[in-house]
This record gives C-alpha cells, structure tokens and sequence, in this order.
C-alpha cells in the first residue's frame, strides 16, 4: 500500500467516520503479528492500546522492515500508515522522515495529531530510537 | 417533565453553547469534572477583577475582605457536609487529601497493622497507603468485590471484624462504575476495632450531598472540580482530635505560631495543613458551586440524574454485545460497559466525531480492571445538567459506531 493511493482514498472521505472506516480498512489489511513476537519487549509504551514493533533492515539491500500490531483496528490503521512511510526505506532517508508532517499530508492531523492518545508520537520515536541503533 | 428544575438549570452553564468538532457537546464525562455554572465562573473573575488580594496577612481592607470570603466558605463546606469549620482542611484536590492522610497515619502504624481497602478505589486511595504500608510494614488488604464489581457487603463487615483494620479507606461512589457503596455499615461494623476510617468522596459529594455525621467516619476527601467547582483545589474533613493529632505534612509560611532556629511551633488544624498561599481564588469559586447547589432541591437534581440513568440503561440493554459492569441498582449515574471484544478505544474515539465526550480506559482503576479480567470499559458519567436528548444522541452515535466497526 503506497502513501499516494491512502492519501487519494482518505481525500475522498470528508466526514471523519469515513476517514476512520478507510484507517480501519488498513489496519485489516495489515497483516497480524504472530503471538509469539508480541512480548514485552516490542511492546511502545506510552500508547493508550498495546502496540507491539519489530524493525529490521533486509539483508541484500539493507533498508527498512517493520513489523507492527496493535488491539485496537483504528492503531492498527496508522500503524499501516506509519508503516507505508517509513518501510522499505534507507535507514538514512527514513531518519529524516517526519511523522506530523505525514499526518498532516494526510488530513489527518485534526483527530490524530502525534500528540493524542493514539500512541502515534511514542510509536515514531521508537521506530527512529531504533534507527540511531541500527545506524 | 416540565416541572423539572433540570431543564432550567442546564442554562446556567455557558459549556453547552460550544460547538466542539463542529458539532453540539454531548458532555457525558462529569466523573472525570463536572462542567461549571455562570455563577461559578463570574465569582472566580470577580475575584480576580475586584478583590484580589492574599489571606491571613496584613491589615488592609483587601486583605480582610479576602480573608472574610475565603473562610466563609470553609463554614459554608462545614454546614453543608455537617461538620465544624475548624474540620476542614483545604487541598489541592482528593488525591492530595489522601496523601496528607496516609503520611500523617503512618506514625501511628507499625508492622503487621492492617490497612484495609477495596478493589474499587481509585489510584489516589491505593498508591499512599502502598507507600504508608512500605514505611510502616503494615500490610494492605482487601474487602470483597464480585466479578460485576459490586462490594459484598455482608463478607465486608465480617472480614472487618475478623481482621479488626487500623485503617479503611473506601470510595463513597466508584469512579469508575458509579457503585454507591454503603460506608455508613462498614464504618459503624468498624467502631469496635478502633479502626480510623477515610471515605473517598470524590464521586459523592454532588451526587450524594452526605451528612458526614450521618456517615461517621473519620476522614472525608473531595474535590472541588467534581462538584461544579473551579479545578485545582479540593479539601478533607478530619474529627477534630484525630486531625489535629495528624502530623505536619508540607511546611512553610502561614501554618506556623513562631519560627526561630532554635525551633518551630505549628498552629493548630487546620491552618497547620495549609502552607503557603492557599487557592484563593479557587475557594471563592467553590463557594459560589455550594451555594449555586444549596440554591436547589437536592432530591429533585437526583431524581432526575437517575432518571437519566435508567433511561440509558435500558437502551444500552436493548443493544445485543453490550456487557454493563458495576451496581446498577445503587448508582450515582455511572454507566461503565463493553460492547463485545471491540477495544474501548476504537469506541472512544469514533463516539468522540459524534461529539460524544466518553471517557475510556481504565480510569485509574487498574487493579479493579484486572479484577473483572478486562482492559478497560467506556464510562457515561452524568450530572444533573444533562438532559434526555443527551442520552438520544449517545444512544445514536454508539449504533453507529457499532455498525462501522461491525462493518
């Protein structure tokens, strides 16, 4: 799922219900995280639902895997979000990425600002806390 | 319907003129605070605008005029909760009541005393004594609560004989199911073990409006903000000899008699609990919240917030996957449920585009949460200025909600 296409179809809704049936939509196309991956480690504190993050580089070209879950279907809709943004990127480039600048591409910065109980803000800076890590 | 003083009375607060999210406020979340009236509000801006001045210190007319009013309103708490003005301690809010009260207790415990609480209670009543218990060895226990959350009252008074506490400290209501429990059985069961006994009336003192004598305990918390008053101010009632008898737990000016470095003699209570400028302006607003509540027929306000509540109810029970936790035959308008597996959160937040302002998680009842084996609840929290088209419009967003998430 590229960024281009959920930005054309989150657009397309002005009411927010829509905006949250498309996040929804997202989540469940994300695919859910095996059991045995969601412990204690990879769980993001400071999210009001439990977020659980795996990242890893590819072995032949060395850019951005990140696995994520969540136990709520609208988390789990941003995660695919913050996951279409950032996976498949260089670690450098993905360093300089921008969450709220993301959300706000997207329209989405009225409800979701990083700032809210979604968890989004905790969730990018351990995706960029693990980054530093990897770098 | 039209003698009701409620439909009235929801006028007085300028909150239900504000569109939030474009969209009328459907404010069902009173536990966490309640809204305030004009009166509340024009009496902190005067405050501000003509009489600002600091209490209890020098001569001049300001100063007397602000002390005047800022211990008026000490009386007018004392005569509304049926207690002595010298029994009121003024706070910052419930929690720090508590805390002021479990430092001051911890010198009388020792180890292996039993200071007994509820699964029910807030953080602000489980963390102090945790903290008092560390200190001390004495060891917390529990009364018994069932797997809806209700207190079982019979088994309560037993384990309180059997384990004869040196310290209760129970809700009045839960926060967090709105479950009135009675204290006044628990408290009188407690009279033969000397056990001092703390009552959390943070969810009581609007919806209950308790006679503290009625109840006889020893301690009473509240805060403010939850009873139509301004935010960051709250207060204890303590039985005279028991407060005065409590230790000094912050310091500094305006609770002392005479300061040398020779040594220190504090004044009695309450002012020895009541260091540095005190909220002034926070009390005068208070007053005018106690006076706005005197103003009315507590039994009608009541009526009508249950009224409200059963009427909820029933259209929640009408809802096929919808799990209501708590006492719903004795509650202060709380309505705490689960709507099949779906997380509270995804409730939360597409209730909240409706303009619906729910409060959702475990609100600060960890302990109690994990008793009923859940993650978290949405709470619907009333107070007498909602009205049915408030309950309509929850009732409507929350099949909505249902239907996208069911989608």
């Amino acid at each position: 799922m590229d960024l281009s296409h959920i930005e054309h179809t989150l657009a397309q809704h002005g009411a927010w219900q829509g905006k949250y049936r498309e996040i929804m939509l997202l989540g469940k196309a994300l695919p859910a995280m095996p059991d045995a991956l969601k412990t204690d480690a990879a769980l993001v504190k400071g999210c009001e639902s439990k977020v659980w993050l795996h990242l890893d580089l590819d072995e032949q070209q060395q850019r951005l895997v990140i696995i994520a879950d969540s136990d709520t279907r609208i988390v789990k809709g941003l995660l695919a979000i913050i996951l279409a943004c950032y996976n498949n990127q260089l670690p450098q480039e993905a360093g300089k990425l921008d969450a709220y600048e993301l959300f706000d591409k997207l329209g989405l910065i009225k409800h979701l600002s990083p700032s809210r109980g979604n968890g989004v803000r905790a969730i990018v800076e351990r995706i960029h806390q693990q980054l530093q890590v990897l770098q | 319907m039209n003698d009701n003083p409620c439909i009235q009375l929801r006028r007085d607060f300028p909150i239900f003129e504000v569109s939030v999210d474009d969209q009328p406020l459907c404010y069902l979340d009173s536990a966490a605070t309640t809204q305030k009236p004009n009166q509340v509000i024009q009496a902190v801006k005067n405050f501000y605008q003509s009489q600002n001045a600091n209490v209890h210190r020098g001569l001049h007319t300001l100063s007397e005029q602000a002390t005047t009013a800022y211990e008026a309103v000490r009386a007018k708490l004392a005569q509304f909760l049926n207690v002595q003005s010298r029994e009121i301690v003024w706070t910052s809010g419930a929690t720090a009541s508590l805390n002021l009260i479990a430092y001051g207790l911890s010198d009388s415990l020792k180890k292996d005393d039993v200071i007994l609480l509820s699964p029910l209670e807030h953080h602000a009543n489980i963390v102090p004594w945790q903290l008092a218990a560390q200190r001390t060895g004495a060891r917390i226990e529990l009364l018994p609560v069932d797997a809806q959350g209700i207190l079982q009252l019979e088994q309560a008074k037993a384990l309180i004989e059997k384990l004869k506490p040196k310290v209760m400290s129970i809700c009045h209501a839960s926060n967090a199911l709105g479950n009135i429990n009675d204290v006044a059985a628990l408290i009188a069961r407690s009279k033969s073990s000397g056990t001092v006994t703390v009552v959390d009336g943070a969810q009581s003192l609007l919806h209950l409006r308790p006679d503290l004598q009625q109840l006889d305990c020893d301690f009473y918390v509240f805060s403010a903000h939850k009873a139509l008053g301004p935010t960051g101010l709250g207060g204890l009632y303590g039985r005279y000899e028991l407060l005065n008898a409590l230790p000094v737990y912050q310091s500094g000016g305006e609770m002392i008699d005479t300061v040398s470095f020779s040594g220190t003699t504090f004044r009695p209570a309450p002012e020895k609990f009541e260091p540095g400028t005190p909220n002034i302006a926070g009390v005068i607003g208070f007053g005018a919240a106690l006076d706005y509540l005197a103003a009315q027929d507590h039994d009608a306000l009541f009526r009508h917030e249950q009224s409200l509540y059963q009427s909820l109810l029933q259209q929640l029970n009408e809802i096929d996957g919808i799990r209501i936790w708590g006492d719903t035959a004795n509650n202060v308008g709380t309505v705490s449920f689960s709507y099949k597996n779906e997380h509270h959160y995804d409730l939360a937040t597409l209730l909240n585009t409706h303009g619906i302002a729910a409060r959702s998680g475990h609100h600060c009842t960890q302990p109690l949460m994990a008793h009923l084996g859940i993650e978290g609840t949405i709470r619907v929290s009333l107070a007498f200025y909602n009205n049915q088209q408030d309950i309509r419009r929850f009732i409507v967003a929350l099949k909505d909600t249902i239907s996208l998430l069911e989608e």
